[in-house]
């Protein structure tokens, strides 16, 4: 089967200066694979501030200057050049920022919804289809001529999901859409996400809340110190968490408040002080020696993958 | 409604305190003089000639040089409040008329210029930020460091040595003496004096603009809506107009407001080397010939126009971005 | 933007250099570029730069590079020297400056009302065009080299002054010196041990920062009639002197005093932000 969008070992390092502007080079992403179908919503789990925005401003081609960035990007099986990625931004691929501070704050919502028009006839075609969105998500006119700062929290959320949609796209990238949200107007947003999925788009949803991916995504793809570490099935969190593979989605699993609330010690490595061999070996209840000096790679299995050496001989040889 | 009143409001504030900042201003410029070895009479006398020892007592007592000072500065500061500046030793005439006439002159100078490095500078700024890193920002940027270490009145001796000595374009401004009055000049004279001074001070005052914005532009371009309006599609000289330049030409017009007290100062030194009959060259004839009223009378009115930019500024940064919004509180 | 990434520049060797490196070197060669020119300064006795009646008015040449003026002297000598005087009087009125930024701030951060006070006496000297205070100063003190030292000193410590009243502010609110407070130790003590040594920093690129302003400052006002006394051989008298030989085409009298007191300024300027760069390495990371 095609895939929409296809990841393909992407790794994200920044140069950066210390006092005495001696350089170093920060890893943000390692080698991160994922894939996305049509009508399909795969959830990118990570906690904030991790750098996984970066993996949707690299899909946008929007990365900052001193961003280095290697691996692929495939839409459709054809890889994205940068030029592609600049063709494609806003058409057949959308973003959904985090918070209305992605709106131009002198600029009226409709005018940035719009876009750059060309003449007034397709200034008034946009006007009217922007409109119509509009209207479906419960926007009334007098939005059209409101700044960024008088939207409310659920408002601004409508408008940047609404804005999004203006160019019938086939791919959703959802960065962090949840966050600060009262419980009503998050539902409202998911509920959107799930619209989107019935009319064949497919959505990447970049977000650190465990609760809003198990209700909404189809695969839930787990990020741990710049390392994609399991792609797991919705369903798989489920029962005892015996479906789950890697043993941090286990324990992130245990973790919920429904499952015992019971906490891993240790936390995450920072960028810059990852170890040497499986990011996850300090705290791995599960350790082989290796694990410590040598990396595990991403084993594809099917639908699912994961990262770690007990599962070299397939699902059955780690269980 | 609630905005206009804010708006008094915050005038009304501004204004209490500049003029008392201005009268310590008025105060301090007076114990300087007053430190200084000048003695306004003999000055005085020594620039009329022959004196009738009437007049002396006259001068004398004006200047109460026999009493204290602060019987000197409270007088003095009562012939202001009554709008007496005192007379010109050099001009001959009361402090006001010259500084009327002088202040008219230089105001062409200064805001022309301000306008034209203004709107140059601004148009640098962003073709160098839009262009980061190439080679079109980089000799922007050097032009712009060179031209801040560049002594202002060297860069006026250097016109002055090209454009009029060398290629005869416009008079050298040597020949008129300091005194003459805009009405003995005709328009055109006067355009033609104008245009030098003008080009000096605006090449002089590009770059600090330039480079403010430059900087701005850089940072609206890393900022989270232009990097949305950049995954919208947005792409070009457009995503810049439409999102960058909105941004950034509020606070570049500000900063030009803000720059009063440098263009002054530029005009002085700019006015001096072409002889442009200004207030700048007036500022150096009476303090070179101790002309102590006529002194003053600019240190003031230079301290109000530097205060009307930095009023503009205030208003411009506080009551025209659409995000402040009605009624909030934003002092 | 990853567009405009590039890996192997084209600008060779000095673009692949990495920014300390490059940064360390900038800052030896202008250091080193301003000691000779201050050495080779103090060199030059009064005495050496004579009249020379049989060279007078010769445009520049290899014996003499800046050329002569009306009385035979040798303008590149003179420039020299001017320059070293430029640079004593920038150094005097700069670190004057600096002591007055510093002491202001500190008061500053006694209470609030001393802040006030602080902040409305920054609005006070930038009330008045500099150039004018300084004039004005420069007569109070009877002109010359301490008059317009001191003019200059008592203008150009405003930015200092804000910047430091910021920081000071900011290490006020931080946790140590909240402990500090809370174990008794004097606001002095407090002071000299936690605020000190934090803003050092700033008070050195400060000062260097103040250097460039201070001289061009010198000059104007010495070109002016203010400053120096026309027999010493400052870069302001030299080019104001210059002003009567234009018409008579020596155009060398004004043009390479000029560009050299360019040079010294955009030499200050590119090591001071060099340094700050080397100490605050947040302006680096853009």
């Amino acid at each position: 089967m095609e895939k929409l969008l296809d990841v393909e070992n992407v790794s994200i390092s920044f140069i950066q200066y210390t006092q005495g502007l001696n350089q170093r080079d920060l890893k943000v992403i390692t080698d991160l694979t994922l894939d996305i179908s049509e009508g399909e919503i795969l959830a990118v789990l990570g906690s904030s501030g991790s750098g996984k925005s970066l993996l949707a401003h690299a899909i946008f081609g929007i990365l900052p200057e001193n961003a280095r960035q290697n691996g692929k990007i495939k839409y459709n099986g054809k890889e994205l050049s940068q030029k592609d990625k600049e063709e494609i931004r806003g058409k057949d691929i959308v973003l959904v920022p985090q918070s209305v501070n992605f709106l131009d704050p002198l600029m009226k919502i409709s005018d940035q919804a719009i876009g750059h028009t060309e003449n007034d006839e397709e200034k008034k075609a946009k006007k009217a289809k922007q409109r119509e969105i509009f209207e479906h998500y419960n926007l009334g006119p007098e939005v059209d001529d409101m700044y960024p700062f008088q939207l409310s929290g659920g408002m601004a959320r409508r408008v940047l999901v609404s804005t999004a949609l203006l160019s019938d796209p086939k791919l959703v990238v959802a960065d962090e859409p949840t966050p600060g949200l009262d419980q009503k107007t998050v539902e409202e947003t998911l509920n959107h996400f799930k619209h989107m999925k019935e009319d064949g788009i497919g959505v990447l949803l970049i977000t650190h809340d465990i609760h809003a991916a198990l209700e909404v995504a189809d695969r839930i793809g787990i990020f741990y110190s710049g390392y994609v570490i399991e792609i797991a099935l919705k369903e798989d969190f489920s029962g005892e968490g015996e479906n789950l593979l890697h043993p941090y989605t286990k324990a992130l699993y245990k973790a919920l408040p429904a499952n015992g609330f019971e906490l891993t010690k240790g936390h995450q490595p920072l960028h810059g002080e990852i170890p040497k061999g499986c990011p996850y070996y300090d705290r791995c209840e599960m350790k082989f020696g290796r694990c410590k000096d040598e990396r595990p790679e991403l084993i594809d299995l099917g639908n699912k993958k994961v990262r770690c050496f007990k599962y070299e001989g397939g699902i059955e040889d780690g269980t | 409604m609630l905005k206009n009143e804010k708006l008094l409001k915050f005038l009304g504030k501004k204004i209490v305190r500049f003029i008392i900042l201005l009268i310590f201003v008025i105060i301090l410029s007076f114990l300087l003089i007053d430190m200084s070895p000048i003695n306004p009479v003999k000055t005085y006398i020594a620039n009329l000639g022959v004196v009738s020892p009437e007049k002396i007592a006259i001068l004398e007592s004006y200047w109460g040089v026999n009493e204290p000072i602060t019987t000197k500065l409270i007088n003095w500061l009562a012939n202001i409040l009554h709008g007496d500046f005192g007379t010109s030793l050099i001009f001959r005439a009361p402090v006001l008329d010259v500084i009327k006439e002088r202040f008219t002159a230089s105001l062409v100078l200064m805001l022309t210029s301000w306008l034209f490095s203004g709107v140059l500078g601004f148009i640098l700024g962003v073709v160098a930020g839009f262009k980061k890193d190439t080679v079109v920002d980089k000799a922007i940027k050097v032009y712009c460091y060179i031209l801040q270490s560049a002594p202002t009145f060297w860069i006026a001796l250097l016109f002055l040595m090209v454009f009029s000595v060398y290629l005869g374009w416009f008079p050298t401004g040597l020949g008129v003496p300091v005194g003459t009055l805009s009405e003995n000049v005709s328009f055109w004279d006067w355009l033609h004096r104008l245009i030098l001074p003008m080009i000096t001070l605006s090449v002089v005052g590009i770059a600090s603009i330039t480079l403010f914005t430059r900087d701005k532009l850089i940072e609206v371009m890393n900022s989270d809506y232009f990097l949305f309006a950049k995954a919208r599609g947005e792409s070009g000289w457009n995503l810049i107009i439409r999102h960058g330049i909105r941004n950034i030409l509020l606070p570049a017009i500000t900063l030009q407001f803000l720059g009063f007290s440098e263009l002054f100062g530029g005009a002085v030194l700019v006015e001096q080397i072409f002889t442009y009959p200004g207030i700048g060259q007036a500022a150096v004839s009476a303090g070179l010939k101790s002309d102590v009223p006529l002194l003053l009378g600019i240190v003031i009115f230079s301290a109000i126009f530097v205060y009307c930019g930095n009023l503009i500024a205030d208003v411009l940064y506080n009551f025209v971005d659409p995000r402040i919004k009605e009624g909030e509180e934003n002092e | 933007m990853s567009e405009q990434k590039k890996f192997t520049s084209i600008y060779g060797p000095i673009a692949d250099m990495n920014l300390r490196t490059k940064t360390l070197l900038t800052i030896a060669l202008t250091v080193s570029i301003l000691v000779i020119v201050i050495i080779s300064s103090l060199l030059i006795n009064a005495g050496d730069i004579t009249t020379n009646f049989d060279a007078m008015n010769l445009p520049p040449s290899l014996e003499h590079l800046f050329g002569t003026d009306w009385l035979g002297r040798d303008m590149f000598t003179r420039t020299l020297k001017g320059l070293g005087l430029s640079v004593q009087i920038g150094a005097g009125a700069s670190i004057l400056s600096s002591i007055i930024a510093v002491a202001l701030a500190f008061i500053g951060s006694i209470n609030k009302k001393l802040d006030t006070f602080i902040a409305w006496l920054v609005d006070l000297f930038l009330s008045v065009p500099h150039i004018l205070l300084i004039i004005l100063i420069s007569i109070a003190l009877g002109g010359g080299a301490f008059g317009v030292t001191i003019g200059v000193a008592v203008t150009h410590w405003t930015s200092l002054t804000r910047v430091l009243r910021a920081e000071i502010k900011q290490i006020q609110t931080s946790d140590f010196v909240k402990l500090s407070e809370r174990f008794g130790k004097s606001k002095l003590w407090i002071a000299k041990k936690h605020i000190l040594p934090l803003v050092i920093t700033q008070v050195i690129v400060g000062t260097i920062l103040i250097f460039p302003h201070a001289i061009m400052h010198e000059a104007s006002v010495t070109f002016l009639g203010f400053g120096l006394s026309p027999h010493e051989p400052a870069i302001g008298i030299i080019l104001s002197e210059s002003m009567k030989y234009l018409a008579t085409g020596n155009w060398w009298l004004a043009l390479f005093p000029g560009l050299a007191l360019l040079i010294l300024v955009l030499l200050f300027d590119i090591a001071g932000e060099n340094i700050k760069k080397l100490l605050d390495p947040t302006s680096a990371n853009e």
